[in-house]
């Protein structure tokens, strides 16, 4: 399999503050990979790096084979790269359909004028643009919300209508930041299922930030441990649960010498 | 009940549960929709009509106009057209069209309005329209987008003196005519028609839109403001002291003399005779030369609208509130922020170069002094008082200010001063006033007087919150 992305000696410091240190990196294509690691450890610094809302301080990205070190997030974006936010950020203001529909934007053409005169193309693209957002709604599992204002929407559908968001741009990788966070177990297998899904349907990759230990090991084909910045660990689920290191990270010194 | 947000919170259950027992009384248990919008409007009919017979009438005396406007006003806006099928939701904004256009044949014999006095004439009409357009404008940029422009008025003066440049003897040396009517052949400068320059003004003012823009939008919030500021301020200085461009005695703007005359817009004496006299072939030089311009300014008022309404529900328009929702969200969505907030830029100030040159036009003249920053400020309360992002409320929200600027704020004052038995100049505090307007309606309706649906869906969330501290009493 060739890697969708590869990140070679990717660093990020914050002043003095070293986030990421010297990261090397690679995404299988159509793996589920996940980054795992104490708070704090750098996890979303790396996420936003590779989607471009951070210049790496040192190192570069490849998206495929090309360099996409620096480039500003929505050029990142147009090469396929879709994501999620920790902290949930949809479009409040906008319903569910539109929220979609921005989702889109790369994939529709309709410029200013067109659009101000409502040239037959641009009409039929709105229209298929708004079906095919519906279409991408009922597969994220939201039914009837699509004219309800984001900001209104349970939060369960919120983190449901984000990854809506991120598919309507048609992403050969998905990135999820934490999307279990504050889900119950119930709506937590669910999405579990629902990223299986992605994969095995659409042939996606799937880059996820995850603290559920057993959303984690259930799906991951591999798992990268980052702690301090560091890449700690990297391997498959069982690996990595063995490794002394990442015990270390997770529970304290004290943890691997009594067991 | 929508009718009632004006009023505070705790007396709006009160009323609304008369009204609905009312409705029960007369429409029975459960009424349709359409039935119930009905009987609310009728309510708002009879409460008008109530309100001007027992207090204004006695007070102020309204005559038999007063009581046709409220007719018209009851039978375009209480039945139910809605449900004609087709033309049903057409009809009542076509009635309010045709109420605008034929406004200057009706304005005259119209009642006085209590306090405000008299209706705005037909000069001041085209004031209005002209404001309407440039807080519609200026809506794309900070309604939609979210970018606060505090220069804005200096679109407004490029548009002025592009007009200015290229219909007038301003540079002499040259003598240029093209289409431009009412000007002899022999007379210098450059004279091009005045349809084509709104078209010019438009163009380039959306371009300097853009050269502005590219540099300056990387800027977030309060550092993109206070660069507008500083281009707002920086316009007016060039056209006062252009008169010398650069110590090269190269004279730009005239200075503080201004421009003047600027050519009147018209079709010319050709079109004018195949149409035997129905397209004018000057505005200035014909007799109803107001209503002329007034007209043609209710016609670019319209365009503006269109425009703003099809951008809004397009592609773009979706990338402009996706920006102004969430920058980091947009981006990662494909947005490219930086083209996006620049064609919001270009587009806002396409109609405020429209309008500045029209205005040009209309007033024959334009001075450095019609520019200056209180301009800017006075478009952007349109904009909040009227309702950010509300296309309509921000024309209500134009039309009042620039209304009270013109006529409403002397008339007011007048009435003051003989029932008050005082003598102040009250258009002196004009902006004291406007002040004083902008703080009542942030703390009672900050969402603004007509809202949209989404700004008022963000100020909703109050109602659900508890407050931290309790502090409405």
């Amino acid at each position: 399999m060739p890697d969708i992305v590869t990140a070679e000696e990717v660093r990020k410091e914050f002043g003095g503050l070293v986030a990421v240190a010297d990261v090397d990196f690679t995404i299988p294509e159509g793996s589920i990979v996940s980054l795992i690691g104490p708070n704090g450890a750098g996890k979303t610094t790396f996420f936003n790096m590779l989607t471009g809302v951070y210049k790496p301080t040192a190192g570069r990205f490849l998206l495929r084979d090309e360099d996409v070190t620096g480039k500003p997030p929505h050029a990142i974006t147009e090469r396929g790269v879709g994501r999620t936010f920790q902290n949930i950020r949809l479009f409040q203001t906008m319903t569910a359909l539109e929220n979609v529909l921005v989702g889109m934007h790369t994939q529709l053409k309709g410029g200013i004028v067109p659009s101000i005169i409502g040239t037959p193309r641009v009409r039929r693209e709105e229209k298929d643009a708004a079906a095919h957002a519906r279409e991408l709604l009922e597969f994220a599992g939201l039914r009837g919300v699509e004219d309800e204002y984001a900001r209104n929407l349970s939060y369960g559908d919120q983190r449901r209508l984000e990854v809506a968001r991120a598919l309507a741009i048609e992403p050969q990788l998905l990135l999820l930041d934490e999307p279990t966070a504050g889900m119950n177990p119930q709506e937590t297998r669910e999405f579990t299922d629902f990223v299986s899904k992605l994969r095995s349907e659409q042939h996606l990759t799937v880059l996820l930030i995850e603290h559920d230990m057993r959303v984690v090991m259930g799906i991951s084909d591999r798992v990268t441990v980052l702690d301090y910045g560091e890449k700690i660990a990297e391997g498959s689920p069982e690996e990595v649960q063995k490794d002394s290191r990442v015990i270390e990270a997770y529970l304290g010194s004290g943890a691997t010498t009594q067991a | 009940m929508a009718r009632f947000s004006v009023l505070p919170r705790r007396h709006r259950g009160l009323l609304a549960d008369q009204v609905a027992r009312l409705q029960r009384r007369v429409l029975g248990e459960d009424p349709g929709p359409i039935a119930r919008k009905t009987f609310d409007r009728a309510l708002s009919a009879v409460f008008l009509a109530v309100l001007g017979l027992v207090i204004l009438a006695p007070v102020f005396g309204l005559d038999a106009s007063a009581f046709t406007a409220w007719l018209v006003f009851t039978v375009v806006y209480v039945p139910p057209w809605e449900v004609i099928p087709m033309v049903g939701r057409f009809i009542r904004p076509a009635c309010a069209l045709a109420l605008v256009i034929a406004y200057p044949f009706y304005f005259d014999n119209m009642f006085t309005i209590p306090i405000f006095g008299a209706f705005p004439d037909v000069a001041t009409g085209v004031y209005m329209l002209v404001f309407i357009m440039m807080a519609i404008g200026l809506n794309m940029v900070v309604g939609y987008a979210g970018l606060l422009d505090l220069g804005y008025v200096a679109f407004y003066a490029i548009g002025a003196y592009t007009a200015a440049w290229f219909a007038s003897v301003q540079f002499a040396t040259h003598n240029i005519h093209f289409g431009a009517v009412g000007v002899g052949p022999t007379v210098p400068g450059f004279h091009i028609s005045i349809w084509l320059l709104l078209a010019l003004a438009g163009i380039l003012t959306a371009f300097v839109g853009v050269v502005i823009g590219l540099p300056t939008l990387r800027l977030r919030g309060d550092y993109l403001a206070i660069v507008t500021l500083g281009f707002g301020e920086i316009l007016p200085q060039i056209a006062r002291n252009g008169d010398r461009l650069f110590g090269t005695g190269f004279n730009l703007t005239n200075g503080p003399n201004g421009i003047t005359p600027i050519d009147s817009p018209g079709f010319g004496n050709t079109l004018h005779d195949i149409t035997g006299g129905i397209l004018p072939a000057s505005y200035q030089a014909a007799i109803n030369s107001d209503n002329l311009f007034y007209w043609t300014a209710v016609v670019l008022v319209l365009f503006t609208i269109f425009c703003s309404v099809r951008l809004r529900d397009s592609r773009l328009g979706r990338a402009w509130i996706a920006i102004r929702e969430d920058e980091v969200a947009a981006a990662a969505m494909g947005v490219p922020l930086m083209r996006t907030k620049t064609w919001a830029y270009a587009a806002g100030a396409f109609f405020g170069g429209i309008a500045g040159a029209y205005y040009a036009s209309f007033k024959g003249s334009t001075f450095p002094g019609d520019f200056f920053f209180n301009i800017s400020v006075f478009i952007l309360c349109m904009v909040i008082l009227g309702g950010m992002g509300n296309v309509w409320g921000v024309m209500v929200g134009a039309a009042f200010l620039s209304y009270l600027d013109r006529e409403g704020l002397a008339n007011t004052g007048a009435w003051l001063n003989t029932h008050l038995g005082m003598s102040i100049d009250v258009p002196l505090y004009e902006f004291g006033i406007f002040g004083v307007i902008l703080v009542v309606v942030m703390l009672f309706r900050p969402e603004g007087l007509i809202p949209s649906a989404r700004r008022k869906a963000e100020f909703e969330e109050g109602v659900h919150d508890e407050p931290l501290y309790d502090v409405s009493h």
